[in-house]
């Protein structure tokens, strides 16, 4: 029966002991432990929170690096392109030119050909036609030397002339 | 190190003192009359496992710690008593030793031994004739008892072991646990998320260090009471008294962080129908002794376990004698068999002492967590 009455000392002084215990170990100890406890647990969550940032952060500077390097890719094909599209039209451009030019020096050639052709050919026929007179007037002078032969001329040019 | 130094100096000046005591007492027996003697020895003889196991568990005004033939080796503790009678009024403070193991009265006290009374184990106040004066209330006791020593001597190692976790903690600010930090930190960490978080639920913060304080003393009490030697061997949660005020201050702190809701619950249960609050208050009655029975629960769980897992143990270690009674041999050879099991049931007890420990602290929470119950219907 003693096994389960409790003794009066016995409470008495549990109850003294362990209000005492409570008090100091609250006090003194879980306090201080408890805010440790809860300081790390913060500090490792802060900790963890900004590795975290910084591995997004991280990760948008590869993104952006990636993304300007597509960038410049981009831009050094379109110079590329462009710079081709532009040698191509000079060179075009100085094809048309210089046929054009080439095209003009033949026609004013041949434009001085012709002018000159035309000259040469004006001053043989003014040459021959000089020739010619002077051909014929030795020739006159030669068939008309003799009397007889002017009478006859004279007459031949006569008989062409009618008078009315 | 130098509290422990005090630590150790203090125990070794208790057994110093005691031893001293004791042996005086017992030569001064022995010179008395050899017919005692004689009937000590014929008591030894005869082996009764019942009162053995029963001494053992039950508290003591002596610190038994070995005997070697007719030598005990005990520390005599301080008897502190309150008389209510006439021949000796008021408060008496001495030490045991002074009873000569119930052998003696002194100042009109005499401390009962002898199996089979009903004041067995109680200092009662006697007639100058040394025979029991039940014309009067039995005196107070407020004696240092072994359990009382065990109690002063837990609560001083967990105070000086928790003040020295919170000064490494203050002292490597920030840094990982390290030492006795990290033995404890786990459970702390334990009883603050998986006990108190989880039952309690928001504003739970108010109730840890309550938690903590139960369980690590409850833990502690459970495992000093598996060491069968000084400063261990009193089964201090195995007694109805400790656990009857541990369950006393779960009970009074869920009485006081009640709430409106809680006490509807109880008066007016929500989704009970009516027929069973009103003409005869049924439901009311069942939820009020609900009240009652959660703390006798808690304290009846504690002791029995506790107090099982002594028995158990005891009653291995009587077979060795029971059967050395009947044959040496016998008692030689059980005596393996007796020591293996119990080992084992030492090994089941110092699981017990954590399952009990957390159970307690974990019931707890519960009822804390139920008296600020939130009107949620």
């Amino acid at each position: 029966m003693e096994l389960v009455t409790p003794g009066l000392g016995l409470v008495f002084w549990m109850l003294l002991s362990f209000s005492i215990l409570l008090f100091i170990l609250k006090k003194f100890a879980w306090k201080p432990i408890l805010q440790m406890l809860k300081e790390r647990e913060t500090s490792i969550e802060k900790a963890l929170q900004s590795a975290e940032r910084a591995k997004e952060e991280m990760m948008r500077l590869q993104a952006d690096n990636e993304k300007i390097i597509q960038e410049a890719k981009l831009e050094r094909d379109k110079l590329i392109r462009e710079a081709r599209e532009i040698k191509e039209k000079i060179v075009s451009d100085a094809k048309t030119e210089a046929q054009a030019e080439a095209q003009k020096l033949l026609e004013n050639a041949r434009h001085t050909i012709q002018q000159e052709k035309h000259a040469a050919i004006n001053e043989i026929k003014n040459q021959v036609a000089e020739i010619s007179v002077q051909i014929a007037e030795k020739i006159l002078r030669k068939e008309l030397a003799a009397e007889n032969k002017q009478k006859e001329f004279m007459n031949d040019l006569l008989k062409d002339v009618k008078l009315n | 190190m130098k509290t422990l130094q005090k630590l150790y100096f203090l125990i070794c000046l208790t057994f110093l003192f005691g031893t001293q005591q004791t042996l005086m007492a017992e030569d001064h027996t022995q010179a008395n009359d050899s017919a005692a003697t004689e009937k000590h020895a014929t008591h030894d003889e005869k082996f009764k496992p019942g009162p053995f196991i029963i001494n053992h568990i039950l508290d003591d005004h002596f610190w038994h710690i070995g005997q070697a033939g007719n030598i005990h080796l005990s520390i005599p503790l301080p008897v502190i008593i309150y008389s209510r009678g006439t021949r000796n009024p008021g408060l008496h403070v001495f030490m045991s030793s002074k009873f000569h193991h119930g052998h003696d009265a002194y100042n009109g006290f005499k401390l009962i031994v002898e199996e089979g009374s009903k004041h067995k184990g109680k200092i009662v106040e006697v007639d100058e004739s040394g025979i029991i004066d039940e014309s009067v209330s039995q005196p107070l006791d407020f004696s240092i008892t072994k359990n009382v020593l065990e109690l002063f001597i837990s609560v001083f190692v967990l105070c000086w072991l928790f003040i020295s976790v919170a000064k490494s903690y203050k002292r490597r600010e920030g840094k990982a646990p390290k030492g006795m930090q990290s033995v404890v930190e786990p459970l702390i960490i334990f009883i603050r998320d998986d006990v108190a978080k989880a039952s309690i639920g928001h504003r739970y913060e108010k109730y840890v260090p309550y938690l903590l304080t139960i369980f690590f003393f409850i833990f502690f009490n459970n495992l000093l009471g598996l060491i069968p030697i000084f400063p261990g061997g009193a089964n201090l949660t195995g007694n109805i008294a400790v656990t009857m005020t541990l369950a006393l201050f779960t009970f009074v702190i869920t009485t006081f962080s009640s709430n409106k809701g809680y006490w509807v619950h109880i008066v007016n249960a929500p989704g009970v129908p009516w027929w069973l609050k009103f003409p005869i208050p049924l439901m009311p009655v069942v939820e009020l002794m609900g009240v009652i029975t959660k703390p006798v629960v808690l304290m009846i769980r504690l002791f029995a376990n506790i107090t099982a897992g002594h028995i158990i143990a005891l009653g291995f270690f009587s077979l060795i004698f029971i059967f050395g009674a009947m044959n040496m041999w016998a008692g030689y050879g059980f005596s393996v068999v007796s020591v293996a099991f119990t080992v084992f049931m030492t090994l089941l007890e110092l699981l017990v002492a954590f399952i009990q420990a957390y159970v307690f602290t974990l019931l707890s929470a519960l009822y804390f967590g139920m008296a600020r119950v939130e009107d949620h219907h």
